[in-house]
């Protein structure tokens, strides 16, 4: 008895990995890598050299950034909020890093863990307003988008200037030269597949936890002694410094240019939200979020290899997002019927063991 | 304090934006309440004035738009381009404008209210969608607005334009409807709980669909109003202005909560005051305008970081908590779906924390 106590597991958890692996599939968190999977077949069968190793990593470099950010708004919307300031913040960084640090090499160091403390800082504030001043999320970081977006362009007359020097720029357009079978290993690949590990350890760890239990339930998560206000700040923190990575690499990719970071919020919460992340809070895993931004750079991909025009590719991704979040809503739901009238089957090890005849269980 | 509820706050907002505006103008030696100032606020209110009285109806029953702006571009293109500098045509070009508008509206309120599709989502595909014909249809501004036409935006009576007398007759219909049609009370009560709603015997999908017809509509008047300004109609006129974010900023600066249920239509139009006369005051005194946006980024959120405490302060509760609560009611018994009602059980990232 003492085992089943232990751990009460539910009887779907009790199934064999294949099976289980199955049934993740069919929730839309799972359900997005068949559709990362259908896409790449897609574009390889448009286009078979996209399938060689070195164009593929490219890809992935180049799908880096998007993905960290979608990394990073996983959190926030996790939690049962938004970040629509992701984008200023990657304008704010890419423009700080192209100001600072100039044509000198000894500053990329100083200039860098600047870019970190700010980051954190713009989070510290988003966070703090949001839960401290309740005041909605929604209206913070808008109001932080815009602040920070008027203060950098303010700072800059409005003007592309400055050009970091190349040892910095490396760091997005870069790689570990000389690798077998890739030719190069670019180092967005390896801070994505970094950002992507940590995230996922932090969302096993008690914080994880935490923070979708905050999203799914604010006042029960609060009720069983979480502090949610400091769970959420956290969260925000994350997001912007997951924006200045992305801010970092694409330094290297794109250059400084005000309009870097443009409209990188909502490609970001549209990537969680194809990754099944349900908007509201407490659904959805870190790991799909990553994936959503990988179909859509691969369906946009598509796109661009069947010859359609890259003005319908707007259209394209709004049409895709609606339908997915359509069928994934639907899912939950029957998911959620299902899963608890699974819960309650017979065989589960309950932890009240059956009071053996004879023993007086009403203790008179 | 206690006893104010959030219009009237707005309203000493604004008032206080007045005093300040007088003051800060006044030391640029220019006169505030000239009738050539009173009358370019008063034209700055339009526009957004517009947009914001749809948002209202849409934030109500806990839905957003934001395919606004795209809306408002392509009803500017389409009246435009139907006018033709035919004053024949004016009015088949509203009413072809208005129509294609009012259904993007209702293909947002079907998917919103029929697929459970949140309304952030939902917008955020169709102004994509819409966006992406407009980008692959049109180069560059198009049409052409015949003077009658445009006359609608250029004179006034008074000091006050003809755009922003429509602007109020709009808002007073929609008042109207909210404060005594079975319809407008609907739309309170889908937008504090739509399953509350749904088992007092509404039907909930037709106030969320209403909203957002009405709401495109508003946004194809304001695209209209912007053809007539300028004479032509451009595929860019509405993202340019940032119409969707604003427009959401104004409806909850004028106490709305975001969360749905709460709100007034008079409060929303006391927020677009005070945007008008902050960028009214800010380019007589010829700020830059990148620190404009500075400005109007810090302002949302102060003034509604005021509201947010003040509810958190001074309002008792009733029954047990507040009425934006849906999701943290008692667990539901099993078999049930947590996500009652259509996009409101899982609110938006602004949820219940105002109200709690």
């Amino acid at each position: 008895m003492s085992v089943a106590t232990d751990r009460a597991v539910l009887q779907q958890n009790r199934s064999p990995r294949g099976e289980r692996v199955l049934r993740a599939l069919r929730t839309p968190s799972g359900a997005i890598f068949v559709l990362v999977a259908l896409l790449f077949l897609a574009v390889l069968a448009a286009n078979p050299s996209f399938g060689e190793p070195g164009s593929l990593i490219r890809f992935i470099g180049r799908t880096a950034p998007i993905a960290i950010a979608a990394i990073g708004q996983y959190f926030v919307i996790v939690s049962g909020e938004f970040d629509l300031s992701m984008g200023s913040v990657v304008t704010a960084q890419v423009i700080i890093a192209g100001n600072l640090i100039g044509q000198d090499e000894s500053r990329t160091i100083p200039v860098l863990a600047l870019m970190i403390v700010f980051g954190a800082f713009v989070g510290l504030v988003n966070g703090l307003v949001t839960t401290l001043l309740k005041v909605p999320s929604f209206i913070v970081t808008l109001g932080t988008m815009l602040a920070l977006l008027g203060l950098v362009l303010f700072w800059t007359g409005g003007a592309a200037t400055g050009n970091p020097a190349d040892s910095f720029r490396q760091i997005g357009r870069g790689g570990i030269q000389d690798v077998p079978v890739l030719e190069v290993l670019p180092y967005p690949v390896l801070i994505l597949v970094a950002t992507a590990a940590a995230a996922f350890w932090l969302m096993r760890r008690p914080y994880g936890r935490t923070l979708v239990a905050v999203g799914d339930n604010s006042r029960a998560a609060a009720l069983t002694g979480a502090s949610v206000w400091w769970v959420r700040t956290r969260a925000f923190m994350l997001s912007s410094l997951a924006a200045t990575a992305a801010g970092v690499i694409l330094v290297g990719y794109a250059g400084v240019h005000p309009s870097v970071g443009q409209g990188y919020e909502f490609t970001a919460i549209t990537a969680v939200v194809l990754g099944g992340v349900v908007i509201g809070g407490g659904r959805g895993w870190v790991l799909s979020a990553a994936a959503g931004a990988f179909a859509l750079e691969l369906l946009f991909t598509l796109l661009n290899f069947l010859g359609v025009e890259s003005t319908w590719r707007d259209s394209v991704q709004g049409a895709i997002i609606i339908v997915a979040v359509a069928a994934a809503s639907r899912n939950w739901q029957r998911k959620r019927r299902g899963a608890s009238s699974r819960a309650h089957d017979e065989h589960r090890p309950i932890a009240a063991p059956t009071p053996a005849p004879g023993t007086n269980e009403g203790g008179t | 304090m206690n006893r104010l509820s959030s219009t009237h706050i707005v309203y000493l907002v604004a008032l206080a934006t007045i005093i300040a505006g007088t003051v800060l103008v006044g030391s640029a030696g220019r006169n505030f309440f000239s009738p050539g100032n009173v009358s370019d606020i008063l034209t700055g209110t339009s526009i957004l004035g517009f947009i914001a009285i749809g948002q209202t109806l849409v934030i109500l029953v806990g839905s957003l738009d934001l395919s606004v702006p795209y809306v408002i571009s392509l009803s500017s293109l389409i009246g435009a381009g139907i006018m033709a500098n035919q004053p024949g045509n004016i009015l088949p070009a509203v009413l072809a404008a208005l129509l294609v508008s009012a259904l993007i509206g209702l293909a947002n309120g079907a998917v919103v209210a029929g697929l459970q599709v949140h309304g952030f989502i939902a917008t955020l595909g169709m102004g994509l969608i819409v966006s992406g014909y407009l980008g692959s249809n049109y180069q560059g501004s198009a049409g052409q607005a015949p003077l009658a036409f445009r006359l609608i935006g250029a004179t006034g009576i008074g000091p006050v334009p003809v755009s922003t007398l429509i602007m109020l007759a709009c808002a007073a219909v929609v008042l109207l409807m909210l404060n005594t049609t079975r319809l407008g009370h609907a739309m309170y009560a889908v937008g504090g709980d739509a399953s509350v709603a749904r088992m007092s015997g509404v039907r909930t999908r037709t106030p969320v669909i209403a909203a957002h017809v009405i709401c495109s509509t508003m946004a194809g008047l304001a695209g209209l109003l912007l053809a007539a300004r300028l004479g032509v109609g451009s595929p860019t006129i509405g993202s340019q202005g940032g119409y969707d974010l604003l427009s959401i900023a104004a409806v909850v600066l004028g106490g709305t909560l975001l969360a749905g249920g709460k709100g007034s239509l008079i409060g929303t139009l006391g927020g677009v005051l005070i945007f008008a006369m902050l960028d009214n005051i800010m380019s007589v005194l010829q700020v830059n305008p990148f620190l404009k946006d500075v400005v109007r980024g810090i302002v949302i959120v102060v003034a509604v970081a005021v509201y947010a405490r003040r509810k958190v302060v001074h309002r008792p509760a009733r029954f047990g908590r507040g009425p934006a609560h849906d999701d943290d009611a008692p667990p539901p018994g099993p078999g049930t779906s947590r996500q009652g009602g259509p996009s409101r059980g899982d609110g938006t990232g602004a949820r219940d924390e105002v109200s709690a």
